[in-house]
């Protein structure tokens, strides 16, 4: 059975269309280049969900045999191999399902975009990297497609390579993720180092990894927390997340996928893959915890006052991916990972939603010129409307379950070296912050008057990549390719939920999701937390009390009789207002600490040390301590080369004549 | 081919003295007829690579000694010998050179306008050159190419380069010149110290037992003949210099080739020679390479001419290749040697790639581009390929030799730590991507404003067919590196065996304390942590 599921193929179609798209895509008419890049996220997704039932069927895990050696070194071997366990099954459904579905969406999205085979090219290139990714055997593959959906980030968020702002962004987005990989370089150094001491051979394999763990004991804490070095730049987290909210500049279809539902999850991904090490160090868990929660919050109040709508998104996302690694930080990787599940539906939907107004309205994206949308544009409303329910935990929609199972395990873990009432209370902060700022999105985009049009020059504005041969002026409800995919992720949203339908409810004792997960994590079974259902439910209804609470005073505030509320509080609280709305001054401080300080040291080296010390005293002055006793002996008066080469080659003949001598 | 001394037919003499044949036909061509004397030596150098490619197909990948070796009594008085051969870990740098000749040839067919006859000669003789130093097996005679290479090179730049040609030059030979004359010095030193009848062969000299304090003196001399070469900090300042006056292919078979002579020269003469030097010198080399990781990679940053720029990243990019070798483990040596031919390949590339805009701009200054990807679009296309190899990415070559070398250091199989240095080195891999991508950035996004750089042209067919095979060869070493490593490894471990057993003599007690010493650092440091 499992032999027969070809699933090198799902990492490696989506290659070919890259490559068939990239080649010759420009001969291709539109509908040819996107039919191929569709077609290459969509057999992918089908060998999926073939995979997906045959592990349902009992198998354990899929590994065929490798399809060669990449390169092997003095008993370091690295395969070129593919597995897909629950785990990654999980992950595979998701990345091609949803991806394919903004591949449906960009069709119409990119219309007309002179780079539009480019487009498509990156995008199946990137489903190939993620997948490589997420199904690589081992943590070098793993590295690959981390460094290969880097690229493709960076590539896509510049894509409108014109304009400097856009290519600044892509630059920002692989440095900072480089800075993240040097630490997950070295952790894999670390991991090796471990293996070569205890006379181990040097496998990679996660199979292997996970049967040696024992011999990485000792360096646990180490490697644990250089990988996660890697997951905070790869997941966006404090202090390496400044390279997401710029990266908004790409199409919005890439931040949808890319930037929301599928890359920025790699670094759960990674946490959740690496278990094994993770359960065997409480320090690393409490720092991913930590500063899960505290990115949770921090970027949840960063999205209060953005007026670009992708802006507010792209902080949230922060946010949420903040909650999936306090959810594995506090080894609940079930949790965390379900989180990832419902997270893709509906950020997925938002960020498409958004994408739809945008083009609805000829690249507007500043939340104060939009209003009173619901009307013309429905769908698209109605969607954003479910998925904003998701994201702030309205009670039975999927987001519900999977922010709240994370904040009641938070709470109820004993492995970390906080307490877990204190996650959970930043926790519940966070996610009042995030049913404030999406609620306040919803309002001012699609309700009350549509404040943006022919009143200034800017409705017009800059049509960025070309016209969607729409009248201006006029705005409409985006074309089915666009709403389609719309409507599918607001069911996932809702429903997304009754995969990890929690113990207590009604009829559901075991929780299929973490079931369902539950042979990756043997190594965590050991992980203790507390047993109490009615305090779970309690704690459960103060937050959902909370979050509602927070929600109608957005609602209040944005839509209803507290209009005049937030210019008010503007003043009232200026200082505050001026640093949250500046996000902290983060981006200059790194500018002023970091970037800068390279920048002149790099002249200083060049300048000073360089051409000054280096070459002016200690070659030149060299030279010219030789050239000046050279001229006292009155030996050479011309300085020119010839003559000192001649002189030198008639000084070597002389020596080897002496030693011949001898 | 059989691993026995002798090869039935000279191959490695054929492919050696073959472009040097070439030159010398060339002379008989009327200076007048350009296209004929430049189709000539292009062809001449294709046919000089499909000769050398019988050396790869018949390679023994399973031996770790030399193949197709030759041997010849030139000078019996003195011991001097004809002696040539190959292992794997000269194998590919051989081919290297042969690869990288035509492409270079064809690279220059527009922007040699001066003096195109003697331009010819002059790099098919640099050929013959290269491909003898790094097949030579006698001392004597690796010197004598050794210093061959440095005549053409010099009138490379001398005669075609810019226009601060000659300082650059001066600087450049005198440097490399003083390097080399202190080896030669060290060279009749072991010539003289060692009993028996008289020879150069570099194996007569493998088994060569000397004190500590004289191969401390005689390594410090080859190594520094070797480490201007690399170049190593602080003895690189002719590089950049050197870079940004030489015309294109100067540059091209510079960072290619003659870069590579230097790490070449540790791995065959100074290591092995001198095993015991080698060991107390590992943390300086080292640190040196680390140095020169970073160092170089920050002097690239601060560049506002793209030649300069890439000629300030070899030297971060040769580090890599430096820090490998003395890390002693198989994973360090053999990513090492793969690092050499990846920057061989995509630092090439990269001054090729350079010399298209050059041509057609007539600057290299950053602040004159932006924007070009709109009017150069498969030039921006292959720009991208090569800057992401540049930096590493995995799919491209640059990743597979880089981790191994760092993974290999990390690893280190001898007696000291160089974990500490990794981790700095390691950050050259987040500089690389800053310096890389951020010129990329400026050179060729943002808006086209330059009226001038509106209408240039995108890449011709010559300029394609000289950068295709590199980018071809710059995925294939990316996913399947295996040819080249599993025919490397046999002669990477006799490497490492050479140049880690001692060879003190048993009275040299001073220093055999003092090897013991080192030796004992590693179990010390494991019994302190338990």
């Amino acid at each position: 059975m499992e032999a027969q599921i070809p699933i090198h193929l799902i990492v490696l179609l989506p290659l070919a269309g890259a490559a068939i798209n990239g080649l010759f895509g420009r001969r291709f008419s539109e509908g040819t280049i996107a039919g191929i890049a569709c077609l290459a996220a969509f057999v992918p997704f089908l060998i999926s969900v073939q995979a997906f039932l045959a592990l349902q069927g009992g198998v354990a895990a899929i590994a065929p045999a490798p399809l060669f050696t990449w390169f092997a070194s003095g008993g370091f071997k690295v395969e070129l191999a593919f597995l897909i366990d629950p785990l990654t099954s999980i992950f595979t459904l998701v990345v091609t399902g949803i991806g394919f579905l903004i591949h449906l969406y960009s069709a119409k999205y990119m219309e007309g975009d002179e780079g539009f085979y480019k487009f498509f090219a990156y995008l199946n290139l990137f489903l190939f990297s993620m997948l490589m990714l997420i199904m690589g055997e081992n943590l070098i593959l793993m590295f690959v497609g981390w460094e290969g959906v880097g690229l493709c980030s960076y590539l896509l968020i510049g894509f409108w390579y014109q304009d400097h702002a856009n290519a600044d962004a892509g630059k920002k987005a692989f440095i900072t993720n480089r800075v993240g990989d040097f630490g997950f370089l070295l952790g894999i150094f670390f991991i090796l180092y471990a293996l070569a001491e205890s006379g181990k051979p040097l496998s990679l394999s996660f199979d292997d990894l996970a049967a040696n763990a024992g011999v990485m004991a000792g360096l646990a804490t180490t490697i644990c927390l250089l990988l996660f070095v890697g997951a905070a730049g790869k997941s966006a987290q404090v202090p390496l997340y400044v390279w997401l909210p710029d990266a908004m500049a790409g199409p919005t279809p890439v931040s949808a996928l890319i930037h929301a539902a599928t890359m920025v999850t790699a670094g759960i991904y990674m946490v959740a893959r690496m278990n094994f090490l993770f359960v065997q160090s409480p320090v690393a868990m409490t720092v991913v915890a930590c500063v899960g929660a505290f990115t949770a919050l921090f970027a949840a109040t960063m999205g209060f006052l953005q007026n670009d709508i992708k802006k507010v998104l792209a902080y949230s996302t922060v946010s949420q991916l903040g909650f999936m690694f306090m959810g594995v930080g506090v080894g609940a990787f079930g949790a965390g990972l379900f989180h990832v599940v419902t997270h893709a539906f509906f950020k997925a939907c938002l960020f498409l939603g958004a994408g739809s107004v945008i083009y609805a309205l000829q690249h507007e994206q500043d939340i104060r010129r939009m209003g009173g949308l619901m009307k013309k544009m429905p769908i698209t409303a109605w969607t954003f409307l479910l998925s904003t329910m998701a994201i702030a935990g309205f009670p039975l929609l999927s987001g519900f379950f999977s922010k709240d199972e994370i904040l009641w395990k938070a709470f109820a873990n004993q492995t970390t070296l906080v307490p877990g009432w204190a996650l959970w209370t930043v926790g519940v902060l966070a996610a009042m912050c995030t049913a404030f700022y999406m609620v306040r999105v919803f309002c001012l985009t699609f309700l009350g008057e549509y404040r943006g049009g022919g009143h200034d020059d800017h409705a017009h504005g800059h049509d960025a990549h070309g016209d969607h041969g729409q009248g201006h002026g006029e705005i409409h409800e985006s074309p089915a390719f666009m709403t389609a995919p719309l409507v599918i992720l607001a069911i996932g949203a809702v429903f997304g939920g009754l995969a990890g339908l929690p113990h207590w409810f009604p009829g559901h004792p075991t929780n299929w999701f973490e079931h369902w997960m539950s042979p990756v994590f043997t190594a965590a079974e050991g992980l203790k937390f507390l047993d109490n259902t009615s305090l779970e439910l309690t704690l459960m209804a103060v937050s959902v009390a909370l979050a509602a609470s927070s929600a109608s005073l957005a609602y209040y505030m944005y839509a209803g009789g507290g209009r005049h509320l937030p210019a008010q509080l503007a003043e009232r609280l200026k200082p505050i207002y001026t640093l949250v709305y500046n996000k902290y001054w983060i981006d200059e401080l790194y500018q002023a600490v970091i970037v800068g300080p390279i920048k002149a040291f790099s002249r200083f080296c060049w300048r000073v040390i360089d051409d000054g010390l280096i070459d002016g005293a200690l070659v030149n002055g060299t030279a010219g301590v030789v050239g000046l006793s050279g001229r006292l002996a009155r030996l050479f008066t011309s300085g020119d080369v010839q003559r000192y080469a001649t002189v030198l080659f008639v000084g070597v003949w002389v020596l080897l004549v002496f030693w011949l001598a001898r | 081919m059989d691993n026995e001394a002798s090869s039935p037919f000279p191959w490695l003499t054929l492919v050696t003295w073959l472009p040097l044949l070439g030159g010398l036909l060339l002379t008989a061509v009327p200076r007048v007829n350009e296209t004929l004397l430049k189709g000539l030596a292009f062809g001449w150098s294709l046919i000089v690579f499909a000769v050398s490619l019988p050396l790869y197909l018949s390679f023994d990948a399973t031996d770790a000694g030399y193949q197709f070796a030759e041997t010849a009594e030139w000078i019996p008085a003195l011991g001097i010998r004809y002696a040539l051969g190959i292992d794997g870990i000269s194998l590919f740098l051989v081919l290297l050179s042969t690869f990288l000749t035509p492409l270079i040839l064809l690279g220059s067919w527009t922007s040699i306008e001066t003096r195109v006859k003697e331009f010819l000669i002059c790099f098919l003789l640099l050929e013959t050159a290269m491909i003898g130093a790094l097949v030579s097996l006698d001392l004597f005679l690796f010197y004598i190419f050794w210093e061959l290479m440095l005549i053409p090179m010099y009138l490379l730049i001398g005669v075609w380069g810019g226009a601060n040609r000659i300082a650059a030059t001066v600087k450049f030979f005198l440097m490399t010149a003083v390097g080399s004359l202190l080896m030669l010095v060290a060279m009749f030193y072991i010539y003289q110290r060692r009993e028996g009848p008289p020879s150069f062969l570099l194996e007569d000299y493998l088994g060569l037992s000397l004190t500590l304090q004289e191969q401390l003196w005689l390594f410090g001399a080859f190594a520094l003949a070797f480490a201007i070469k690399v170049p190593m900090v602080p003895v690189h300042t002719w590089l950049p210099r050197a870079h940004t006056e030489a015309p294109t292919a100067g540059s091209v078979v510079l960072a290619g080739v003659l870069l590579k002579m230097g790490t070449y020269g540790f791995v065959r003469f100074a290591m092995p020679l001198f095993p015991d030097a080698t060991l107390v010198a590992t943390p300086w080399i080292a640190g040196l390479a680390t140095v020169g990781i970073v160092y170089g990679a920050l002097l690239a940053l601060a560049q506002s001419d793209v030649k300069k720029l890439v000629a300030y990243s070899s030297v971060s990019h040769l580090g890599f290749v430096m820090l490998g070798l003395v890390a002693m483990s198989t994973q360090g040596v053999s990513g090492a040697m793969l690092q050499m031919l990846n920057h061989g390949i995509s630092t090439g590339a990269l001054f090729l790639l350079v010399g298209c805009i050059y041509e057609r701009r007539h600057s290299r200054q950053i602040a004159d581009f932006g924007g070009i990807t709109k009017v150069m679009p498969w030039f921006a296309v292959m720009f991208m390929i090569v800057t992401l190899s540049s930096i590493g990415l995995p799919g491209t070559n640059g990743f597979v030799g880089e981790f191994l070398v760092l993974a290999g250091a990390f690893l280190a199989d001898g007696p000291w730590d160089l974990r500490w240095y990794v981790a700095v080195a390691a950050t050259g891999v987040i500089l690389g991507a800053f310096y890389m991508l951020w010129m990329f950035q400026r050179v060729m996004f943002g808006p086209l404003k330059n009226e001038k750089n509106k209408v240039l042209k995108d890449l011709n067919l010559r300029e394609w067919v000289v950068l295709s095979p590199l980018i071809v060869l710059i995925f294939v070493m990316g996913i399947k590196p295996q040819f080249m490593l599993e025919r490397m490894e046999p002669s990477v471990e006799a490497f490492r065996k050479q140049a880690t057993t001692s060879r003190l003599p048993a009275d040299d007690t001073e220093g055999r304390a003092r090897i013991a010493e080192i030796r004992q650092r590693k179990a010390l440091a494991a019994a302190e942590t338990k």
